[in-house]
């Protein structure tokens, strides 16, 4: 009875004893491992966590109506009455607004993001790839792109099509592109050479097969390590499109349309108008810091 | 070393070119009829059709694209939609204005932030080097719209040591950067612009420095005898070229953010006029200061990798 119990367990202590100590870790293990001994990047991802959260469960965490205006409760200081972080210029609550306007300004922040990695990524992985007249005629497009500094080309775009969440999205997006491309097409280059593809080839592998399954997943890792720190320059311009008045429109509450909107009344409440700036710099600060973190766990150099 | 200045010199070309197109091609980004976009709303029948005949409106795009070329180059933008005054005076004006902001916020940036690295890079993890670090990632997540409102919160409201906003009672037509009573209105701004590129250029400078310092040669000229300070002459020369490049980019960075600082302190420069643009829908505006400032980025990045060149002689064989 106690044999039988005792048999099927044995490989498992075999195995034991012939790796002690020195666990070999995959990559993705140790990556994690990295990541948790970080204390700062956890850290300032549950910051990121929380600020993402409070977006998403605004409706549930506000303590007033967004949109309520009241012609004796404007311009109130921090601390007024039950207005925690007081009232913009309409007696509209500035926490209430502060919440719902994060919702706006991430979404502009991350959505661009998300497309520009996936159009910009699959041009640079095809630029790399295929090399020759294709690399040739995207990248020089690309070239012509970042001939404009980032600010002026997401202006530029909106501007000229009128502003509104959307053309400020779709700005946001095409901005990203050609850096998001240039770094797949450098991470490309730089496997495509490699013996192991060459080996691929050989063995038959069609260009699908050896890009799905030995290019990708050299590329991804700085690809997606760029895209996180993209997400924190995302934000500052989204909500700088927002302060020019190429974002949403009043009375939809976003951090850069409050600023601006806000900047009037410098003189009365100092305070509570430098708030929605306060929301777009720690959550840019935090993106960027989790961004720097995850880097150094993934031990990737760009 | 002629030879790969041409090379350059041809290679921005082409760019400047695609550059041009992108501009001519945001008057279609617009909404609604190409021709109401250059023109006021309330054109009569006779100026629209000498504009539709000045520029080939009723010509296929590649036509219209080397017409409007043909006029940019010889300086002509079109009219202003809300001042109708021609484009390029405004941008004229506009540009000096920019300048006066960029005369000084770019050595003080440069300085300060070149400085700044220096110092992290030769004493790696020291406090010096935790400080650095940790400004310059303030630096750079730093909304500038939002530190000018704050600057203009704690020194003009709360201190009023400074004027808020504007250039002045007396415009730019008279300003002048040697009386204190004009100079003032520069302070804040400039302090503003430069605060960013200060956090990316400490950092890539600590960065060139840094890994510099590790290289073999600085133990070969150790080994020499050199005293430290004509060791770090060296690693200065060494890491400069990368440190120039990013430079080169903060420029651009100087010209584009200058739109949201600018718009805050009412500062009449480029970026003011493109904010007024934006809230104008003067397209014409918007496409002469976007063209004329692009191009000058490309001008920039071309002066920047020529000086590269000349200081590591590397970069022009390879």
């Amino acid at each position: 009875m106690s044999q039988t119990a005792t048999l099927p367990a044995s490989p498992e202590t075999f195995e034991d004893q012939a790796a002690p100590e020195t666990r070999i870790r995959s990559y993705w293990q140790s990556v994690g491992y990295r990541l948790r001994h970080d204390k700062m990047t956890l850290f300032f991802g549950s910051i990121v966590l929380l600020i993402v959260l409070a977006a998403v469960f605004a409706p549930l965490l506000a303590p007033f109506d967004p949109y309520k205006e009241s012609i004796i409760g404007r311009l109130k200081p921090i601390g007024w009455r039950n207005h925690t972080l007081g009232t913009d210029e309409l007696g509209r609550d500035m926490l209430t607004r502060l919440l719902y306007g994060g919702r706006v300004s991430l979404l502009m922040g991350i959505v661009p993001v998300i497309f520009a990695t996936c159009i910009g990524g699959m041009l640079g992985v095809m630029a790399g790839f295929m090399g020759g007249r294709v690399n040739t005629g995207i990248m020089r497009t690309m070239d012509v792109f970042y001939a404009f500094p980032s600010v002026l080309l997401a202006v530029a775009i909106s501007g000229a099509m009128g502003g509104g969440m959307m053309n400020g999205m779709l700005a946001l997006t095409l901005v990203f592109i050609p850096p998001m491309c240039r770094v797949a097409e450098t991470a490309t280059t730089q496997v495509r050479s490699l013996d192991f593809i060459e080996a691929a080839r050989a063995t038959g592998a069609g260009t699908f097969v050896i890009v799905r399954h030995h290019v990708l997943g050299n590329v991804l890792g700085p690809v997606f390590i760029y895209a996180s720190s993209l997400v924190s320059v995302s934000i500052l311009l989204a909500s700088g499109l927002s302060f020019l008045g190429l974002g949403v429109r009043p009375p939809t509450a976003d951090w850069g349309l409050m600023l601006s909107t806000l900047r009037q009344s410098i003189y009365v409440v100092p305070f509570v108008c430098a708030l929605p700036g306060v929301a777009i710099f720690v959550t840019s600060i935090c993106f960027n810091l989790v961004s720097d973190g995850l880097r150094a766990a993934m031990d990737v150099r760009m | 070393m002629s030879r790969y200045i041409l090379q350059r010199i041809l290679y921005a070309i082409p760019i400047a070119f695609g550059v041009s197109v992108v501009c001519f091609s945001l008057v279609y980004l617009a909404p609604g009829d190409p021709l109401q976009t250059v023109l006021p709303p309330d054109a009569t029948a006779e100026t629209i059709e000498i504009v539709k005949k000045a520029y080939g409106f009723d010509k296929p795009l590649p036509i219209q694209f080397l017409i409007w070329l043909g006029k940019v180059v010889t300086g002509d933008f079109g009219m202003s939609i809300a001042t109708r005054r021609p484009v390029l005076d405004e941008i004229i004006m506009a540009l000096s204005n920019t300048g006066m902001l960029a005369m000084f916020a770019i050595p003080t940036a440069f300085t300060i932030g070149f400085l700044m690295g220096l110092l992290a890079g030769c004493f790696p993890g020291k406090w010096i080097d935790r400080g650095v670090t940790g400004t310059a990632v303030f630096g750079v997540s730093l909304p500038n719209y939002w530190l000018a409102i704050v600057m203009v919160i704690i020194f003009a409201v709360e201190l009023s040591w400074l004027p808020a906003t504007g250039m002045g009672p007396k415009g730019s037509a008279e300003f002048s950067i040697w009386r204190w009573s004009d100079t003032q209105f520069l302070v804040l701004p400039v302090i503003t612009l430069s605060m960013i590129p200060i956090g990316i250029i400490s950092r890539t400078t600590r960065a060139a420095i840094a890994e510099m310092r590790n290289q073999d040669f600085v133990q070969t000229l150790r080994a020499k005898g050199l005293s430290e300070f004509a060791v770090i002459r060296h690693v200065i020369k060494n890491a400069l070229p990368g440190v120039l490049a990013v430079m080169g980019l903060q420029f651009g960075y100087l010209l584009g953010g200058s739109i949201l600082v600018e718009t805050v302190f009412t500062w009449p420069g480029s970026g003011f006029l493109l904010s007024k643009a934006i809230i104008n829908r003067d397209v014409p505006v918007l496409q002469g200061t976007i063209l004329t400032l692009a191009i000058a980025f490309v001008m920039t990045n071309l002066i920047i990798d020529l000086l590269q060149s000349m200081i590591d002689p590397r970069i022009r064989r390879g």
